[in-house]
């Protein structure tokens, strides 16, 4: 940790903390963005009173004239007092951009109070409120990518969910699968199912996986594409895939344009798949009459 | 984004055929530290393969620096070797540019295994390459 | 022989185990140990098990492939066995299907095979 040379910036959190938390709560007043109808008074003010210790504590250990590193050791309390007020204040319903102007309300009544104390030198008044107005800068970006993280987050969260029930791989018989598909197969869809797939192959031993795409609604070169990549795959690991519920359109539509199953199993329906598979691994599926013959 | 940290997390020097295992291995822990699924990780590491092999054959050695950067977290790895440099990159991402030990698939497809890919490479100035990819 | 990957004779079948982090060259002294082996042996049939390979990238899967061709050549049907799902993902990204080789889940599948054609 190194010890920066005291600036008036931070002399002012220290000295005269109060006054500057009176007046960050009093621009945010003026400014519409303190939301007394989700938070009282007191409650605003201590989250702020934390805010301000945490960065008053931060002020002393960062050199201030150095670009803002706002990832750095020192400002890691103010991170995390900021990150927990944030999530509080969103999840009462405070929008993004209220969070924002919270943080950026800081700026004028320091800049104000640096001014009535550094009146008589230009040079470090300009010094210090410009590099006081990078760090309320940095802050206040970071909790905008606070809110696309967490957005990400719950995006990527809901695609994992649909992902898990619109991929089911069901165990048909000893060492047959299926993964019936419905719906569109797009890259990342794609991908999931092979994986799904893949897995499956390993954790039952398959030897045959039927892949029914009746319910794909568009078979085009690139849906045409993933399902070959994913034959290829399952015989890489050592099992064979059949392509099943290929319509005669889609078998019209794949010959237009060009593609090309080369050694790919593919059947009508999935109950000639099925046939076929039992087949590889030895079943025969007979009417119980005919054994008794 | 945030600018790469100034310190990598790893570093590999690629003097010998030992050294791409040695890259395979230290960019797969750095991604075990991040909690990588195993798709991922084959994905990248295979990816580091080629270029450190690349770097190897065609740029006389080189260094592979691994860095992890946060927000959203990844992992990133900066391959420099001071060979003779690419002429035609394009055609050198091109699937079927063959060289002496690759099947011509090693940069593109080391492209299309990751989420990020940038190549400098001038003739005379050696080569740069840099590929990301997330943990999940 | 390396160390990088052994080779045993059961039944007549010889069955490679790669090791993990096999280097460029250890791979190719196998080429020639393997092809050695299936020759003064007689072997016809070949068992490589990647399931230790953690990646293949298109150095080694195209020395796989290679194996598989010049056991062929020799007359030794050869099994590729093993591969896990993410490096089966991989491969098929970079291109590398492996046309010409034979693959099986495991040992005692691609064993089984064999012992079906009479090869082991």
């Amino acid at each position: 940790m190194t010890v920066a040379p005291t600036t008036e910036v931070s002399r002012l959190l220290r000295e005269d903390f109060d006054n500057v938390l009176d007046a960050w709560f009093a621009t945010q007043k003026r400014e519409g963005v303190r939301r007394p109808d989700l938070f009282s008074d007191r409650e605003s003010r201590r989250q702020l009173a934390d805010l301000l210790r945490a960065f008053s504590e931060a002020l002393v250990q960062i050199d201030l004239d150095a670009p803002v590193d706002i990832e750095a050791e020192a400002w890691s309390e103010l991170r995390l007092a900021l990150s927990e007020i944030t999530l509080v204040r969103t999840e009462r319903g405070v929008a993004p951009w209220e969070m924002t102007a919270f943080v950026l309300a800081l700026k004028q009544p320091v800049f104000e109070m640096l001014q009535e104390r550094l009146i008589g030198t230009p040079d470090e008044l300009l010094r210090d409120a410009a590099n006081f107005g990078r760090i309320v800068d940095a802050f206040a970006m970071h909790i905008n990518e606070y809110f696309i993280a967490e957005r990400d987050e719950i995006i990527e969260r809901q695609r994992a969910e649909m992902m898990e029930l619109s991929t089911p791989v069901v165990q048909l018989w000893e060492r047959v699968l299926t993964i019936p598909l419905i719906g569109t197969l797009d890259s990342m869809r794609a991908q999931e199912v092979m994986e799904n797939l893949l897995n499956a192959i390993v954790e039952h031993s398959a030897e045959v996986v039927i892949v029914d795409i009746t319910g794909v609604r568009v078979v085009d070169t690139q849906v045409a594409q993933h399902l070959l990549r994913t034959a290829a795959a399952v015989r890489l690991m050592g099992a064979e895939a059949i392509i099943s519920g290929i319509s005669p359109k889609i078998a019209q539509t794949m010959v237009e344009l060009g593609v090309d199953v080369g050694e790919v199993t593919t059947r009508p329906t999935i109950r000639a798949a099925l046939d076929e598979a039992f087949r590889r691994v030895g079943f025969r599926i007979g009417r119980v009459e005919d054994n008794r013959v | 984004m945030s600018a790469p940290p100034a310190e990598p997390a790893a570093r590999v020097e690629l003097r010998q055929e030992r050294d791409i295992a040695a890259a395979r291995i230290a960019v797969s822990k750095a991604m075990d530290a991040m909690g990588a699924r195993a798709l991922r990780k084959t994905r990248f590491v295979t990816a580091v393969s080629e270029i450190a092999r690349n770097a190897l054959d065609h740029g006389g050695g080189g260094v592979i620096e691994i860095y992890r950067l946060e927000r959203p977290l990844r992992i990133m790895i900066r391959c420099r070797d001071e060979g003779p440099g690419i002429a035609d990159i394009d055609r050198a991402m091109t699937d079927g540019f063959s060289t002496a030990r690759s099947m011509g698939k090693g940069l593109g497809g080391a492209r299309r295994l990751v989420e990020a890919f940038r190549i400098d490479s001038r003739p005379g100035a050696g080569t740069t390459i840099e590929m990301e990819a997330k943990p999940s | 022989m390396s160390e990088a990957a052994s080779i045993y004779t059961v039944d007549k079948v010889l069955l490679v185990a790669i090791r993990d982090n096999i280097t460029d060259t250890d791979i190719i002294n196998l080429q020639e140990d393997l092809s050695e082996k299936i020759v003064n042996e007689s072997a016809r049939g070949v068992v490589i098990d990647i399931a230790a390979l953690e990646i293949v990238d298109t150095f080694v899967g195209r020395i796989l492939a290679q194996l598989s061709s010049i056991s062929r050549l020799l007359a030794a049907e050869t099994y590729i066995v093993g591969m896990r799902p993410a490096v089966a993902m991989t491969l098929v990204e970079l291109g590398m299907d492996l046309p010409g080789s034979k693959t099986a889940l495991s040992l005692s599948h691609a064993l089984r095979s064999l012992k079906a054609k009479g090869l082991a």
